[in-house]
């Protein structure tokens, strides 16, 4: 079953399968956030939002909501 | 020889350094100005390519595609799209950095697809090697139909390569590398049927951006080829892929990484950075060091300052001519200068620290740090940056603002910035502050004077997001919330680009101030000096008629006349119209003259009072304009005039009071309406007057 980026945890690296696009800014997609691209949870900021993630060589933070729109498969090995 | 330089656009994504390759290019030769009608800012640069040929480099803004989300990355494609345009370049120089190639190469592809001769800068070339990164440069540029310069801004090296390829830039392809017609062939087939002058990938770009084109009526294209907002989306997304499609592909042939040497050093660094507790342990450490640095340890080069102008005011005096041109000189124009001069140092040190926090890549940390709790009040994390540089100017702090994706958090940030304590408030504050709070120390070394300052400082910031919860309360706007901030990889700022940075806002702030003040205090110098009635004309005989029998000197006599005649000169009358309001703040008549005429400007306070009491005491040995300040006494009650209960309501009166015409122009500006800057000027002067007046009536 697809989980939501938002559910990944702290270090584990999973594949991109889909973006919801009404709710993805493209800035994100340039950045690299697209299907099939591997994607790592590396912090969390202070109260649990935003995270921050390593897609793609970017280091990039977002919010929960945006994450919840992201829908990964987590890698088994992580 | 008037050959015409070669134009070069310096394009690439935030963060890659581009303003060190322009500022290697050109050096100091270098223009900062604004493109019509925007604010964005504008620099242009000449940079020698031989004896007789020169380039004109413009750098525009950072952008990370060609699909434009602001008013700063449309300058970029209007002027790309748009060969009637003056500054459409010859040759475009798309600068990369090393360890994100990949991502950065996708605003190259996308150029590359204009058919514009195209040089690919690769810089931060001097990592290659700690970070185990080769590089196969025959191979990229064959397939990426371009010349490469490694260029390393930090080492110096790579600038002259990129010289002479600029010189020799009509040697360059301008085929593109890949095509963007590929993602929807039947659909770009009818476009290029329908308008076969037209270069392919302008239209897309037009059908998808909100781009002006001279050339074609927009609305033409548009309807024929209209699509819903959804499809457009899929297309550029599949655009997207397809572009990181090639590049992977090239980049697996071309580059090679030695992945047991790329130890990820950022995330180790961040995970200290933004820690629940030590990033804002760390964050508040810093702006405490800032503090410290900017109250107490700038007074040194301040005080030097501020007696060299004291000096300079009474040599002038002595050695010019005496009349009417050498009082002028002496009374109004060199106090009022000295009065924004002696600020230098401390605004310099401000630039100096902003810039160093952005530069270093740490602002990003402190925006995903702020996020959450930013959030609570209505505002962003990005928010943040607006209001620390707000600190130094809220003009460009406004402008920074553009960055939030949000329009309601960019509004409420934009609205909020001008209570941060801008530096035209550090002339009031430190002046006022050194007079009303003992220069004592507490715990040995923190000065409580520099606490007085940072308490101002909170108040401001305490200020700004109190107003922004009850915006956030009271503006119902629905928008869609994006926020996405990219972490740079933190590096040490190079010295050129801050002390460039450093200079020139220095410059920019002191030169502009310095305009106003100087007009400001030429007219209250000639107010203060000339009056109206017979009183001021005759003011000798009045007095020595009011003192007969008294036995006064003669120095007092002369104290007594000048200040007979300040009362009944020009700026007499029109300071003694406004006492009634300003009166239950615990200000005098002076006060408010220098209140009014700050309105233009805050920084103008220190210089108007300075004029204003130059012009009333020809005493020598109160040179200093603190030392003048201090002396005031009312002459009723024989107090001090600068007491602790009119400091105190100065300061807050200062604190939260709109006083700055640029940056109500500012506002109407970035949010296209007078409505915005016009409530802003009425809410936070409204404030002002309450709080200074509930202040001193508590504390007289």
């Amino acid at each position: 079953m697809a989980l939501t980026l938002s559910e990944l945890k702290m270090g584990e690296i999973a594949t991109i399968l889909e973006v919801n696009l009404d709710e993805i800014p493209l800035k994100l997609l340039e950045m690299g956030c697209l299907p099939g691209n591997k994607i790592q949870l590396v912090q969390v900021a202070p109260f649990g939002d935003p995270l921050y993630y390593i897609v793609n060589d970017a280091h990039v933070a977002f919010r929960k909501e945006t994450a919840n729109e992201i829908f990964i498969l987590k890698d088994s090995n992580s | 020889m008037s050959l015409q330089p070669i134009k070069v656009a310096l394009i690439g994504n935030p963060n890659v350094g581009k303003t060190s390759v322009f500022n290697e290019l050109t050096g100091l030769n270098q223009q900062v100005g604004n493109y019509p009608g925007i604010t964005v800012e504008k620099k242009q640069g000449i940079c020698k390519l031989s004896e007789f040929t020169k380039a004109k480099i413009i750098d525009l803004p950072g952008t990370y595609s060609l699909n434009a989300s602001s008013i700063d990355e449309n300058v970029v494609i209007e002027l790309l799209l748009n060969k009637n345009d003056a500054d459409f370049p010859d040759v475009a120089v798309v600068v990369t950095e090393v360890e994100n190639l990949k991502r950065n190469l996708l605003l190259f592809t996308q150029i590359k697809d204009l058919e514009i001769p195209t040089i690919l800068v690769i810089n931060m070339a001097d990592r290659m090697e700690k970070k185990g990164i080769e590089l196969d440069i025959p191979l990229l540029e064959k397939e990426f139909k371009t010349k490469i310069a490694l260029v390393s801004s930090r080492k110096k090296s790579g600038i002259d390569e990129l010289k002479s390829l600029i010189f020799h830039y009509k040697k360059l392809s301008t085929e593109p590398c890949l095509h963007a017609s590929t993602i929807d062939p039947d659909y770009f087939d009818k476009l290029r049927k329908a308008f076969p002058n037209q270069l392919l990938y302008k239209l897309w770009l037009v059908i998808t951006q909100d781009v002006n084109f001279l050339n074609l009526d927009r609305n033409e294209i548009k309807s024929s080829f209209t699509k819903s907002h959804a499809d457009l989306k899929r297309m550029q997304q599949k655009e997207t892929i397809k572009r990181y499609q090639f590049i992977n592909d090239t980049l697996k042939i071309g580059q090679k990484i030695d992945v047991s040497k790329a130890s990820d050093i950022r995330a180790k660094i961040d995970r200290i950075l933004t820690h629940k507790i030590f990033g804002y342990v760390i964050f508040f450490g810093i702006l405490m060091l800032i503090f410290q640095f900017l109250f107490d340890w700038s007074s040194i080069p301040m005080d030097f300052i501020d007696a060299s102008f004291a000096n300079f005011s009474s040599l002038a005096k002595h050695h010019l001519p005496a009349g009417e041109f050498t009082n002028l000189i002496s009374e109004g124009i060199i106090p009022g200068i000295g009065g924004i001069v002696i600020f230098i140092p401390q605004i310099a040190f401000l630039f100096l620290f902003i810039s160093v926090l952005e530069e270093s890549g740490y602002m990003s940390r402190v925006v995903f740090l702020m996020d959450k709790i930013m959030r609570k009040f209505g505002l962003s994390g990005k928010s943040i940056v607006p209001l620390i540089s707000g600190t130094a100017c809220a003009i460009p702090a406004i402008m920074s603002a553009r960055n939030i994706e949000n329009w309601k958090e960019r509004l409420i940030t934009i609205l909020v910035t001008p209570f941060t304590t801008c530096s035209a408030r550090l002339p009031v504050y430190a002046i006022l502050i050194a007079l009303i709070i003992p220069e004592k120390r507490v715990l040995g070394f923190i000065s409580l004077q520099g606490l007085t300052l940072m308490a101002l400082y909170l108040l401001g910031f305490g200020a700004a997001i109190l107003s922004a919860f009850l915006l956030n309360k009271y503006l119902k706007l629905n928008c869609k919330s994006y926020f996405v901030v990219e972490m740079p990889s933190y590096k040490i700022p190079l010295l050129k680009n801050v002390a460039i940075n450093v200079l020139e806002k220095t410059k920019a702030f002191v030169f502009g101030a310095g305009k106003i003040i100087l007009a400001l205090s030429i007219i209250l110098w000639f107010l203060g000096s000339h009056g109206l009635s017979d009183d001021f004309k005759n003011a000798e005989s009045i007095i020595s008629k009011q003192s007969q029998g008294k036995n006064i000197t003669s120095e007092v006599f002369e104290n007594q006349v000048n200040s007979f005649k300040l009362e009944n000169s020009y700026i007499g009358y029109t300071g003694k119209a406004i006492e009634p309001i300003i009166s239950p703040l615990g200000y005098d008549w002076k006060i408010g003259i220098a209140v009014v005429s700050s309105f233009a400007a805050r920084e103008v306070f220190v210089g108007t009072l300075a004029t204003i009491y130059s012009v009333g005491s020809h005493n020598e040995e109160e040179a200093t304009i603190k030392s003048r300040m201090s002396a005031e006494v009312n002459p009723q009650t024989e107090e001090k005039i600068f007491n602790f209960a009119s400091g105190i309501s100065l300061l807050l009166f200062y604190a939260f009071a709109m006083q700055c015409i640029s940056t109500l122009a500012i506002v109407k500006k970035e949010t296209n309406s007078w409505k915005w800057p016009i409530i802003q000027l009425v809410f936070m002067s409204g404030f002002a007057y309450l709080s200074a007046l509930i202040a001193y009536q508590i504390l007289k």
